[in-house]
């Protein structure tokens, strides 16, 4: 146990805690003021529901003891036997105590399925995005998570690389957002109606606490306070910068003017594509691979409207591009040099060999979340219902899912609604006035 | 008793008040205002998408006035509120039957 590795990692569980509020202001800033509220909740309503599921079993199926390459066993039940000793595999977090390796784990499937919101955001019900989310942690991101993350875990022994999760998190969400929204299909008025993001300064607001959140996330999978954490940190923050200018790039010899929406994007972009590679590569391998991803998401975003599906907060062309640019771009830049468990790529002498094992993770991840997914998201419309009824979907999500509305700006809202066995609607006495909440009565 | 009716750009309101204060008007009343003329709207981009909006932002002022200061207030606003730029706005006149103030319940020009 190492005092120093803990307090590090204690940090950044705090930290990747942060980015899912960060998400949730990076996506309410894009939708309608009509659905601000409705997009906040798919964030924030996860730091919830995907907490408790981790600990009761979604842990122990990516982190128990192997089944077969594929899934964790259930040994780690409830967290059954994850105290202060590191966990048994004899691999993870081997400094630091198993709870905490586990509570860390725990902020990547919050955000994770947080993630995939935003392609589904303005449209759809939230009791099926709560059975939606749940089933996908258990059935999609856990056994992803144990075949790369796990010692044991099939990818792993391969000896595919994916430091913080471009593989697990990033793919894995953009290719379950792209089969979601196939099934829900698209917005009212997509295409022909424009849909202007309510308010960027929130957006920007959310694109910084991201930003500042992934310091944990990166360096905080090096699960330890060590030289690897610091070139995660710098790889991560170069990744970002980079992204940004990226993107802007391209959006000013396309558009010729770089916008704030864009460079906020270009920096997400440039985060995720350095997410799997940031304990892997040196501070020009992470310039090279955030500009990529810059660049190629601000291309990607545009195909929703060639190929005619509706990702609204384009998750796919963020998220799913990003993670494979950064994924495959490991296998180039990857060296020995700055993490010795890491594998040569390219430029290091390594050959194709790290950049064949990252094409199979990589597809391996995409076939199986994408059929997985699909899957979940029919059965759940078949039951439950997905998507939201067109009435709802006019009137907006915070009315019609939450009976709240994010701006009051207007004085004169109304009155008291009054429940049936009290006084008239119209009474004057205040005395009168009945509230549901609370035991009022 | 006229109702003068302007909507204009937004960022010429302070010039418009000061002018119509400077000729005596005492009171006026301004809202948000969303519209379109021969200008058209404008065009945004988000994330490489181009939108056209239609409807951009004004701002629609009204002034009670009596009928010998209509020329005068509509001069006044029309010369503060002119950039020479499509998209100046306009200004119309409408007649007003009654005026009351609510606080005296004075009526017709003493209202004003």
């Amino acid at each position: 146990m190492d005092t120093g590795d803990t307090a590090w990692v204690l940090a950044s569980t705090a930290l990747v805690l942060f980015m899912t509020p960060g998400l949730a202001l990076f996506y309410g800033g894009m939708v309608r003021s009509k659905n601000v509220l409705g997009t906040l909740m798919h964030s924030v309503f996860a730091m919830g529901l995907m907490a408790i599921l981790w600990v009761i079993v979604g842990y122990t199926l990516a982190f128990g003891t192997d089944v077969g390459g594929l899934i964790g066993g259930l040994d780690f039940i409830g967290f059954r036997d994850v105290g202060a000793d590191p966990h048994p595999g004899g691999f993870l977090g081997q400094t630091i105590p198993h709870t905490l390796f586990a509570t860390f784990q725990m902020m990547f499937a919050v955000i994770t399925p947080a993630l995939i919101t935003g392609a589904f955001a303005e449209r759809i019900k939230f009791s099926g995005y709560v059975a939606f989310m749940s089933a996908w942690l258990l059935l999609v991101y856990a056994p992803v998570a144990h075949w790369v993350f796990h010692p044991d875990g099939w990818l792993f022994k391969l000896g595919a690389l994916d430091f913080a999760g471009g593989t697990v998190v990033h793919i894995n969400a953009g290719i379950a957002a792209l089969a979601v929204i196939l099934v829900v299909g698209k917005r009212k008025g997509f295409g022909k109606e424009a849909f202007v993001p309510h308010n960027l300064t929130m957006t920007i607001l959310g694109t910084g606490i991201l930003w500042f959140g992934w310091f944990g996330f990166n360096a905080g999978s090096a699960l330890g306070a060590n030289g690897l954490a610091a070139s995660a940190f710098l790889a991560t923050n170069l990744g970002a910068a980079a992204g940004a200018l990226g993107w802007a790039l391209m959006e000013s010899r396309k558009e010729r003017k770089a916008t704030t929406l864009g460079v906020a994007s270009g920096a997400v972009a440039g985060l995720v594509a350095i997410t799997p590679a940031a304990g892997f590569v040196g501070p020009m391998g992470a310039i090279a691979i955030g500009l990529a991803g810059g660049l190629m998401c601000s291309w990607a975003v545009g195909l929703k409207f060639k190929l005619g599906y509706d990702d609204s907060l384009d998750v796919v062309g963020v998220h799913l591009v990003g993670g494979i640019v950064g994924s495959l771009l490991l296998g180039v830049f990857g060296t020995v040099a700055v993490n010795e468990f890491g594998a040569d790529g390219l430029i290091a002498g390594g050959g194709l060999a790290l950049m064949g094992k990252q094409i199979v993770a990589v597809l391996a991840t995409l076939a199986f979340s994408f059929i997985v997914t699909m899957g979940i998201a029919k059965l759940v419309e078949a039951t439950i219902g997905l998507r939201a009824s067109e009435q709802d979907e006019i009137i907006g999500l915070d009315l019609s899912q939450h009976s709240e509305v994010g701006y009051s700006l207007n004085e004169t809202a109304g009155s008291f609604a009054h429940r049936a066995d009290a006084a008239p609607a119209h009474s004057t006495a205040a005395s009168h006035v009945v509230v549901t909440q609370g035991g009022g009565a | 008793m006229r109702l003068v009716v302007a909507v204009i750009k937004p960022f010429k309101l302070d010039e418009v008040k000061e002018a119509l204060e400077a000729i005596g008007i005492r009171g006026m009343t301004v809202s948000d205002a969303r519209g379109f003329g021969r200008q058209k709207g404008h065009t945004e981009v988000y994330r490489g998408a181009e939108y056209q909006v239609d409807f951009v932002p004004k701002t629609r002022l009204e002034v009670a006035v009596d009928d010998d200061q209509v020329d005068e207030v509509v001069k006044a606003i029309v010369t503060s509120a002119r950039t020479d730029s499509i998209g100046d706005g306009k200004v119309w006149v409408i007649p007003a039957e009654q005026i009351v103030r609510i606080r005296t319940g004075e009526k017709g020009g003493d209202a004003i």
